[in-house]
């Protein structure tokens, strides 16, 4: 039994660690076994949701080879376990690249389907999982099911944002786009006020493939951001040095974030970067995982760790509900440096327990301040509720069952998909085995 | 055009062996040709090699690891089909000391695929390039095989006999241009380690182990600790006198 922590580091509870490596050893190793078991590939979920807590965790980080490469399609099969930086390091310098990706690349492919992640362009390409083509997967029982959009669609759809509970992938078909090389064109402007906000975010929708804003979450006296815009370059000079990479090398006693660092911190990032606002060409790996330079990042939170709350908002309550959210944040005094604002596009996402919804998400890390926090949470819960939003399972560790039960309506649906030998620190908590 | 490099690998779904033709690969498209004793197991490293390089070409060979008429037909064919710029022989498989010191047919095998086996392949290579006087021979032994000790001595054992094996064959070959390398990497975190990962025995990573191999076959070193760091700690470790290391827990 070993301590496994999610990204969030609020529990360290012992797991049967079990690394997924041989293809032979596959088969005994998942299915039939006597203890429930969940598949972890990088653990940057932050909270529960890739957590099993005194089952097994299949480790898939040894399921990282590629498969298959179509030059001439952009088809790529990967197993499970391959990174999303492999792939993009491996395919960019060819012309072909994700077409979505998370802010890190340090994913496993198996990961970014389980929680049919999003990235800054979901208004023009929507989640992850509308990029797959084909998984395999290996249930319990040893049956495979190999599904896609038009095969056995209904398993693809449980199994796109399933939260791993559909059994494990052991490979996926993803379909990688074209691009002239790893440059965007970007443009970053300073806005006060979330009208202004929803104006940029509209006018930006057709022109800017990539849209994100990052708000001062400190500030009581009116909202005010940076909104980031940007599109594939028609750059195509290679790329000569990465940046270096720096180490949180200690986990801090208490948290570095805190009432004295968040309204400097917050005040500081704006005017810095107010000042390089405008045009310039960037690096998409800069842009897109500006925090994989800094390793170990969530250790500044402290040994109690953090949570992040992320909610989505349909477009007709949103700017209501996140004005009001907002202002409990900052009359809370907590909250954190990087707040991120974003809308996303008018389209339905693949999965019956996909998080992307048409609307406006908000996301933003709070340190664990144990019964205060959690009071916090209950009043932004009230109002995501009240505005029929959801939350993100992928960073949740504490929502209340009815929250996860309304935001997910076709969480009735799934369930005909669960594995029986499969089951969550989530999965427990909201939805009772 | 730069004629591709020529690379044949016995023990071909090694994780070691699998990360140095990822960095051999990265300097330009090679011809591999991988020996193993499982084909499906080839043919995983082989389809990832050819998704990371298309122009690349691989071949895969299986055979049985310890029949020398087997093993000479092998090496034999991966020399007649044209020039060979290297070879890496890294078979290997790490077996529980207990089980060994339990079990006489263990400690049999263990010496087999670790010493018997890479030696074979080994001197019919060296055969072939020294007719050709070209090119490099890399073995990979072990920091194990730098002293004996109680955790590990039957594969220590094994991997002692391959480094008096290297060092035999680079006095044989010192005049010629076949370069002969021996490769000890200290513990690093592969299938063959999976055990004592879970043990919590700090491991390296392999993909800084492979670039060191690769840079060192490069240079054309002799021996190749990697990390490098194992070179210094086996120095004091074989230098300390028997009264003193017989007491030490490792
Ligand atoms: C800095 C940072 C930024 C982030 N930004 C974003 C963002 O912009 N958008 C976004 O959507 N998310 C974001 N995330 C969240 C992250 O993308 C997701 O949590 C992602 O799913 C993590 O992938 P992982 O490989 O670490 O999987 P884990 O966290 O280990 O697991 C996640 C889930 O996937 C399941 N799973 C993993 N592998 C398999 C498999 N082979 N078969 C079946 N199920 C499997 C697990 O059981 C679990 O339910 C961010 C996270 C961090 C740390
Ligand atoms: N990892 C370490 O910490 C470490 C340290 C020092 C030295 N080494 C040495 O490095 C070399 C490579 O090991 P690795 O770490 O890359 O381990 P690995 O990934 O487990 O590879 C072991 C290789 O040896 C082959 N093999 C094992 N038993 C065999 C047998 N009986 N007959 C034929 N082939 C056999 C395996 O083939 P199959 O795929 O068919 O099983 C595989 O190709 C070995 O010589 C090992 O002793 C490793």
């Amino acid at each position: 039994m070993s301590c496994v922590s999610s990204w969030g580091g609020l529990s360290a509870d012992h797991h049967q660690v079990v690394n997924l490596m041989d293809p032979s050893k596959l088969e005994s190793s998942i299915c039939r076994r006597p203890l429930k078991g969940l598949a972890f590939g990088m653990g940057r979920s932050y909270g529960d949701s890739c957590l099993n807590s005194s089952g097994i965790l299949w480790v898939t980080k040894g399921l990282n080879r590629f498969v298959a490469f179509d030059e001439k399609t952009g088809r790529l099969v990967s197993e499970a376990g391959v990174l999303l930086r492999d792939i993009q390091r491996l395919f960019v310098p060819r012309g072909w690249m994700l077409p979505v990706t998370p802010g890190t690349q340090m994913v496993t492919v198996g990961g970014a389907i389980a929680n049919d992640v999003h990235g800054k362009n979901h208004h023009a390409s929507g989640s992850f999982g509308d990029h797959v083509l084909s998984v395999t997967l290996l249930r319990t029982d040893g049956e495979t099911i190999v599904c896609g959009p038009s095969e056995n669609a209904d398993w693809f759809s449980a199994t796109v944002g399933g939260l791993g509970l559909t059994g494990v992938i052991l490979r996926a078909e993803v379909q990688l786009r074209r691009v002239a090389g790893p440059w965007l064109d970007n443009e970053t402007i300073p806005f006060s006020g979330l009208p202004d906000f929803f104006h940029l975010a509209d006018d930006s929708e057709a022109g800017w493939e990539h849209t994100v804003s990052w708000i001062d979450c400190a500030r009581r006296a009116g909202v005010r951001g940076l909104f980031t815009r940007s599109k594939p370059s028609e750059r195509t000079q290679p790329f000569s040095s990465r940046p270096s990479v720096l180490t949180m090398p200690v986990t801090p006693p208490i948290s570095l974030v805190n009432e004295l660092s968040l309204k400097p911190f917050n005040l500081a990032y704006y005017h810095l970067n107010k000042l390089k606002a405008g045009r310039s060409v960037d690096h998409f790996e800069r842009l897109f995982y500006p925090l994989d330079n800094l390793l170990n990042w969530n250790r500044m939170y402290g040994p109690k760790g953090f949570y992040q709350y992320q909610c989505v908002i349909p477009r007709a309550a949103g700017f209501d509900a996140i004005q009001a959210i907002l202002a409990e944040i900052a009359k809370s005094g907590d909250g954190s440096f990087l707040t991120v604002l974003k809308t996303f596009g008018n389209r339905q996402p693949v999965g019956m327990l996909s998080f992307p919804a048409p609307g406006v998400t908000l996301a933003l890390d709070f340190p664990n301040r144990g019964i205060r926090t959690q009071k916090l949470f209950d009043r932004l819960d009230a109002i995501v509720s009240e505005a029929k939003g959801r939350l993100y399972a992928a960073k949740d560790a504490r929502m209340p069952k009815e929250l996860f039960h309304s935001g997910y309506p076709r969480l009735p649906e799934f369930l005909k998909f669960r594995d029986q030998g499969i089951s969550s620190d989530l999965s427990r908590r909201l939805i009772g085995n | 055009m730069q004629k591709k490099m020529r690379i044949v690998v016995v023990g071909g779904s090694s994780a070691i062996a699998e990360h140095c033709l990822r960095v051999w690969l990265a300097d330009g498209p090679a011809e591999m040709i991988l020996i193993g004793r499982d084909r499906s197991r080839l043919q995983r490293v082989a389809d990832d090699l050819q998704v990371r390089s298309p122009q690349s070409s691989v071949q895969l060979v299986t055979a049985d690891f310890l029949d020398p008429s087997g093993i000479d037909r092998t090496i034999t064919d991966a020399f007649g089909a044209g020039r060979v710029d290297v070879v890496l022989i890294a078979h290997g498989s790490l077996p529980d000391q207990s089980e060994c010191q339990a079990s006489l047919e263990l400690c049999r095998d263990a010496i087999g695929v670790n010493a018997t086996s890479p030696v074979l392949f080994a001197e019919a290579c060296a055969r072939e390039m020294e007719k050709r006087n070209y090119g490099a021979l890399a073995l990979i032994g072990s920091v194990a095989g730098d002293r004996g000790r109680k955790s590990n001595y039957v594969y220590g054992a094994a991997k002692g006999l391959v480094t008096r094996y290297a060092e035999g064959l680079q006095h044989r070959l010192a005049k010629t241009d076949v370069k002969v390398i021996l490769i000890k990497p200290g513990p690093t975190e592969t299938p063959m380690t999976a055990a004592l990962s879970q043990q919590k025995v700090k491991l390296a990573r392999v993909e800084d182990v492979a670039a060191q191999i690769v840079k060192g076959i490069k240079a054309g070193k002799s021996v190749i600790y990697a990390p490098p760091k194992w070179w210094l700690i086996m120095l004091i470790l074989r230098h300390l006198p028997s009264g003193i290391f017989n007491r030490l827990e490792i």
